[in-house]
């Protein structure tokens, strides 16, 4: 039996346990299975997938979730604590108990997509899958045929939602792995504002695949941070695609945080279609064991005035692996754009790998961009003198660790997230390392 | 407190210090000259732990302990911390972190809660203050992009704000002007009482005019072949080392 055709089986046997739904759906999904089926997974013969070998995946079995059981106290101890309206999943099925939804401002909805698609699902159906089709990836397709359950995020025009909306992703220790295809849809109308996390977690012992899809509209002026914490367990396997379309005048900032997965890839493309849009790709992978972590970004300037800021660092121990390959394309006549991206690359051991590939096409001849990634250790010099002042070697090596992904890290401005973060890159430290709490130190002074 | 006795230390195949013996008592501030080469960096060195540095001969004990048997930071935690004479730059880490991780670090060695917010400001405001620095320097990375008399001051700093039983400066005054030299020199004089005790490495007298020791050592070819008071430091700056040199041969 060939590799795709246990998902297929899988497939058929969930497919032949629905209800009765709206006919485009069942058609997407079919088109999806047999985009996969002609497809099959990629191999490292597909540029794409050059260094990222997916057959731990491919070979899997993994069934279908069909509770979202989980302890309130153990998902309680996964959930971030920050105040937010929160849809949770487990293993992809929606928790009606562990979300909180109540108090949503007037023009926002966040909704599991399963009951958006009952509510309307002409609404859902027309932008669905316009970014992100099936010929994307074998992964799209396979997502698009298992296509169910996941979130919609709409906003009106003009809203403003201050508390962040909360995606929580849980996974948990089966018996069996269970996959999980979870489907993200945001519309964020003119100059509307909202802060999405999509926090991936899970139970120790787990070694679930998660593969999700987010297509992202963002209106005129529309303003839109997303954070992306993906601490899944260490025996999951995840795959994302984050493809954003951005109208005059819009932001999108992505803080895209891998510290979890035994095989992990994403793939973060923005479209820039309006003039003034501007796009802020903020990156951070970590891998340690024998952790494979993917980044794939594309940055497309199809319209002129429009700007894009890439900073990827990525830190690797023990035998992990990393890819990171960014692309910035400048379409045909998109003159006076920006197109900055840096990816730097720290190795904590001699037997960790990271593939980096920047890449820029250009087709315009008025345009400011650079790109370059370095690759370096640790200063022994530095971790020394840091001994020299009595701090032990490991919180010295872990505080330049966190030093290097800097940056990256101060623009995270959710302190849970960023905590969360630095716990996992450098250990247990004798103070927070982020903190806003020694900036009102030096503030304090200046009084 | 620190007795050094008949040390040997050898750098890349290279035997820089020969048979190096030195006392130091609480309370006494020493000084060692010496002409460039002489191994007058090595000592500190050696005694903060450095690394390629290897002791073929000798011994060295801080409150009876065997240092050369101490890791680096329990060094460091135990008060021996030397200053550098050019201070490394930590881009990333910044220098109020820094303050705080180390103090608390020595306060856990100690068995001593961390410090307390409030307390700890208002050490560091007391002590930024007396360095004559700005306070905006706590927010940078630790000496990233600071001048070389702003990370000698830094150096000062932390001297400090972690107060040291021994603090080892060395060179502190190398490439200081003389408005830095005295603040400098005034944070050194700070940290001297009965029970702390202080050892300067400089190649010039200048820095001895401001921080007066009480002993003074001249290391010439990896050993000590003169000790005086603060006059032969005076001697030294009109005769120049030569004539010590061809004394001791």
């Amino acid at each position: 039996m060939s590799d795709t055709q246990t998902f297929l089986d899988t497939l058929k046997a969930r497919d032949s346990r629905r209800g009765s739904e709206p006919t485009w759906i069942a058609a997407r999904r079919q088109a999806g299975a047999a985009r996969f089926e002609a497809m099959g997974f990629p191999t490292l013969r597909d540029e794409e997938w050059k260094y990222t070998n997916v057959r731990s995946i491919a070979q899997g079995n993994f069934a279908l979730a069909d509770n979202a059981d989980f302890s309130p106290a153990s998902a309680a101890a996964l959930t971030l604590p920050i105040e937010a309206h929160r849809l949770t999943f487990v293993d992809g099925v929606f928790a009606p108990a562990l979300s909180e939804l109540e108090n949503l401002p007037d023009g926002v909805q966040v909704l599991p997509l399963s009951r958006a698609l009952e509510d309307n699902h002409e609404a859902v159906g027309g932008p669905l899958g316009r970014l992100t089709g099936v010929e994307f990836s074998p992964f799209a397709a396979l997502n698009t045929a298992f296509m169910e359950e996941g979130a919609v995020i709409r906003l009106d025009r003009g809203c403003v939602v201050e508390k962040p909306i909360v995606l929580q992703f849980l996974s948990r220790e089966n018996a069996e792995p269970t996959m999980c295809h979870p489907r993200v849809l945001v519309e964020a109308g003119g100059r509307s504002e909202a802060t999405l996390i999509e926090h991936h977690a899970g139970q120790e012992g787990a070694g679930n695949l998660t593969n999700v899809v987010a297509e992202l509209f963002l209106g005129r002026g529309a303003i839109f941070t997303h954070y992306k914490l993906q601490e899944a367990p260490l025996g999951d396997y995840h795959i994302a695609s984050i493809h954003v379309e951005q109208e005059r005048d819009s932001r999108y900032v992505s803080h895209n945080l891998d510290l979890g997965g035994a095989l992990v890839r994403n793939d973060l493309i923005s479209d820039l279609e309006g003039k003034g849009a501007e796009t802020v790709f903020n990156g951070l992978f970590f891998g340690q064991g024998r952790q494979h972590v993917d980044n794939h970004t594309k940055v497309n300037h199809n319209a002129p005035l429009t700007f894009s800021n890439e900073n990827y660092k990525g830190i690797l121990d023990d035998r992990a692996r990393g890819v990171f390959n960014g692309r910035v394309y400048v379409k045909r006549d998109s003159q006076q754009i920006e197109g900055f991206q840096s990816n730097q690359n720290l190795l904590l051991s001699d037997r960790a790998h990271i593939d980096a590939k920047p890449e820029l096409e250009i087709y315009a001849d008025d345009v400011k961009c650079s790109h370059g990634t370095t690759t370096g250790q640790l200063d022994e010099e530095a971790i020394f003198v840091l001994r020299t002042r009595g701090l032990d070697e490991q919180t010295a090596r872990g505080l330049l660790t966190l030093a290097f992904a800097g940056e990256v890290l101060e623009n995270v401005t959710q302190d849970a997230i960023a905590e969360r973060v630095e716990l996992a890159v450098a250990g247990k430290l004798p103070e927070r390392f982020n903190v806003a709490g020694l900036v009102e130190t030096s503030t304090a002074l200046n009084d | 407190m620190l007795e050094v006795n008949d040390l040997h230390v050898t750098v890349e195949g290279n035997e820089i210090l020969k048979g190096l013996t030195l006392t130091i008592n609480a309370g006494e501030v020493h000084a060692i000259m010496g002409p460039n080469g002489a191994g007058k960096s090595t000592l500190s060195a050696v005694i903060a732990g450095k690394d390629g540095y290897e002791v073929t001969q000798g011994t060295i004990h801080y409150d009876g302990q065997d240092v050369l048997e101490m890791e680096i930071e329990d060094r460091a935690r135990a008060g021996l911390l030397l200053g550098f004479q050019y201070p490394v730059e930590i881009p990333g880490v910044k220098n109020v972190y820094l303050l705080k991780a180390a103090l608390n670090a020595q306060r856990a060695a100690r068995g001593e809660d961390e410090i307390p917010a409030p307390e700890f400001m208002k050490l560091i405001k007391e002590q930024i203050a007396y360095m004559k620095m700005d306070a905006s320097f706590l927010q940078r990375a630790v000496n990233e992009g600071f001048s070389g008399g702003e990370k000698k001051r830094n150096e000062i700093l932390q001297m400090l704000v972690l107060k040291p039983r021994l603090a080892m400066l060395d060179e502190i005054d190398s490439g200081l002007d003389i408005d830095a030299m005295r603040v400098v020199a005034a944070g050194v004089n700070s940290l001297r009482n009965d029970d702390r005790a202080i050892l300067l490495v400089t190649h010039y007298q200048r820095l001895l005019d401001y921080v007066v020791p009480d002993h003074v050592h001249v290391l010439v070819d990896g050993r000590i072949v003169k000790s005086g008071d603060a006059e032969l430091a005076r001697q030294l700056e009109a005769h120049g080392y030569e004539g010590i040199e061809e004394s001791a041969a």
